[in-house]
């Protein structure tokens, strides 16, 4: 595939990130010497000295945020045709604000999800060292995992159930007996919001700020 | 960015889209047609549109009904639609949809300064221009002598403008030279166009393209009939030929040649996407030639609800709304001329 088939973008990606790749297996074939092309003892230290608040806020903030982006874009996907189909035939109106319910539907697994990410963090003192235990640092971990996951799967399952209400309401206004059937297919849209809200449950369930 | 316009399209063009769409159920459907057929007068006709989405737009006229009051009152619904749209519309879709009003332009052009050949009332022929075509200054089209004046004191100002550039002489109008400033502009137009679709992308594009190839294409297979026998030569008429489209480059170098039906087919033959047309020509009647080509057009209109996202739906809302003005106007010639056998031929039926 030549350049000007992909477009230059596409192309300088490919070329950057074949490079950042090479340099990447650079790195890792000598990474126990100090002088390698990276240093991978080094860069482990910038992360291992993170602090756990700063990830489990950013895994509360994105669980909420990313939902609620991916919920308000399927809604505004969804409404502008509902309400350019409803001009000719209102009857549809009520029955599709189905559609923009299951959108509103992923905004509440992000909220679901946030609060209980944030009831998950607690307190703790810091070692003699300014570092933090094991544990705390695996629960600033996990909720940070478990956002990212609630978060990136809610904005897409948004997106999803969005752009099928649209040809929801769409199709509806031409032919009523198609409502039911579409429904269904946003439905299993919908459902892909939750198998993220599941895996999110299951890795914060263990995490625990204090030693026990 | 192909199969992206899901996320952004609906941001400022959702509610157009769902709105015309809703317009398109109000298209006659077949069962609205049969019934159309059975009237045996125009006032029947009337009666029928009247229960269908045109409702009471006859209600107000007086009883002997011409069919082109039916015609003027069903293009004016069109215009209507299509100015409400028109006003909704941000970039690039009010760009697009511009666009689709140049080729009504192009014609308007035409036939004024051909009815002012013939010295006829302006007045008249401004009346029989369509009404998406108009342009602010219009009606000083009739001063123009020849084609240097007409650009340089009318239409400079139009949005044609760009497209005169090839045809800008100083010879006097006549018929050969309005048909010749008439095909220049619209290979200019479609050109145009076409790299304005390109240059929206995705879906768009790719609908676009091909029905303006189609579109194209047949107005390259008109020009070449209606040439035979006429003092264009061969170089002229290639010349004319818009350069998009299947038929172009290999088709049209053949159809350029062309002297007869015969060879034209030959042509068309080599393109298998046209083989409903060209399996009309074998009797050799236009008539026949013309309607393959609506029928055509409607079934790619058609294709267009298909895909979601896209512009193309107002396009082929315009295609389908014009042909079926046509065919109401072929059923009150039918029902008011008392040519019953006949009503069947004309009507290309959408739904």
């Amino acid at each position: 595939m030549g350049i000007t088939e992909v477009g230059p973008i596409a192309f300088y990606t490919w070329v950057i990130c074949s490079i950042s790749f090479v340099l990447f297996l650079y790195g890792v074939n000598i990474s126990s010497t100090s002088d390698s092309f990276i240093d991978w003892g080094y860069l482990y230290q910038l992360f291992a000295f993170v602090d756990p608040y700063l990830l489990s806020g950013l895994g509360v903030s994105m669980a909420i945020g990313l939902s609620v982006l991916g919920a308000a874009w399927g809604i505004f996907i969804t409404g502008s045709s509902l309400i350019g189909a409803a001009v000719k035939a209102p009857r549809i109106t009520s029955k599709n604000l189905v559609s923009v319910i299951f959108c509103e539907a992923v905004a509440i697994y992000g909220v679901v999800v946030a609060i209980l990410l944030a009831t998950k963090t607690e307190t703790v003192n810091s070692l003699e060292n300014g570092d933090y235990s094991a544990s705390s640092k695996a629960a600033g971990y996990a909720i940070f995992a478990s956002g990212a996951t609630v978060g990136f799967a809610n904005l897409v399952c948004g997106v999803c159930v969005g752009v099928v209400g649209s040809s929801c309401a769409l199709s509806d206004a031409q032919n009523s007996a198609l409502f039911v059937k579409i429904l269904v297919i946003e439905i299993f849209g919908s459902a892909l919001g939750l198998f993220g809200v599941i895996i999110g449950v299951i890795l914060s369930a263990h995490a625990r700020f204090k030693d026990e | 960015m192909y199969g992206f316009e899901a996320l952004t399209f609906n941001a400022k063009d959702g509610y157009l889209e769902a709105l015309v769409r809703g317009y398109r159920s109000g298209l006659l459907t077949a069962g609205d047609y049969n019934n159309l057929c059975q009237c045996d007068s125009l006032d029947d006709i009337k009666l029928h549109l009247g229960t269908t989405d045109y409702g009471n737009f006859l209600q107000n006229e007086p009883s002997p009904l011409q069919v082109s009051t039916i015609v003027e009152k069903c293009t004016q619904k069109l215009v209507e639609e299509f100015r409400h749209m028109r006003c909704q519309a941000s970039e690039p879709l009010a760009t697009f949809l511009d666009y689709l009003t140049y080729g009504y332009m192009i014609d308007n052009v035409v036939l004024i300064v051909t009815g002012t050949l013939h010295e006829r009332d302006v007045q008249d022929l401004l009346q029989k221009c369509h009404p998406l075509g108009m342009f602010d200054s219009i009606e000083t089209l009739a001063v123009a002598q020849n084609m240097r004046e007409l650009y340089r004191l009318v239409l400079v100002d139009s949005p044609l403008a760009p497209y005169f550039s090839d045809c800008i002489r100083s010879e006097d109008l006549d018929e050969m030279n309005i048909e010749i400033m008439r095909n220049t502009l619209y290979k200019a137009y479609f050109e145009d166009f076409c790299q304005f679709c390109q240059k929206l992308g995705g879906t768009t594009a790719e609908w676009m393209t091909d029905m303006l190839t189609f579109q194209a294409d047949r107005r390259t297979i008109n020009l070449t009939i209606n040439s035979m026998g006429t003092e264009l030569t061969r170089d002229d008429r290639k010349k004319l030929y818009p350069a998009v489209g299947l038929l172009y480059p290999q088709g049209q170098q053949g159809l350029a040649a062309s002297e007869d039906y015969d060879q034209v087919r030959a042509v068309l033959e080599n393109y298998s996407q046209y083989q409903t047309i060209y399996s009309k020509m074998g009797f050799g009647e236009t008539p026949l030639l013309d309607k393959a080509f609506y029928e055509e057009e409607v079934r790619r209109s058609i294709g267009s609800l298909d895909l979601q996202f896209h512009y193309g739906v107002f396009y082929a809302y315009l295609c389908m709304r014009e042909q079926e003005i046509r065919n109401l106007m072929w059923v009150s010639e039918c029902v008011q001329q008392d040519q019953k056998a006949r009503i069947y031929d004309g009507i290309v039926y959408i739904f």
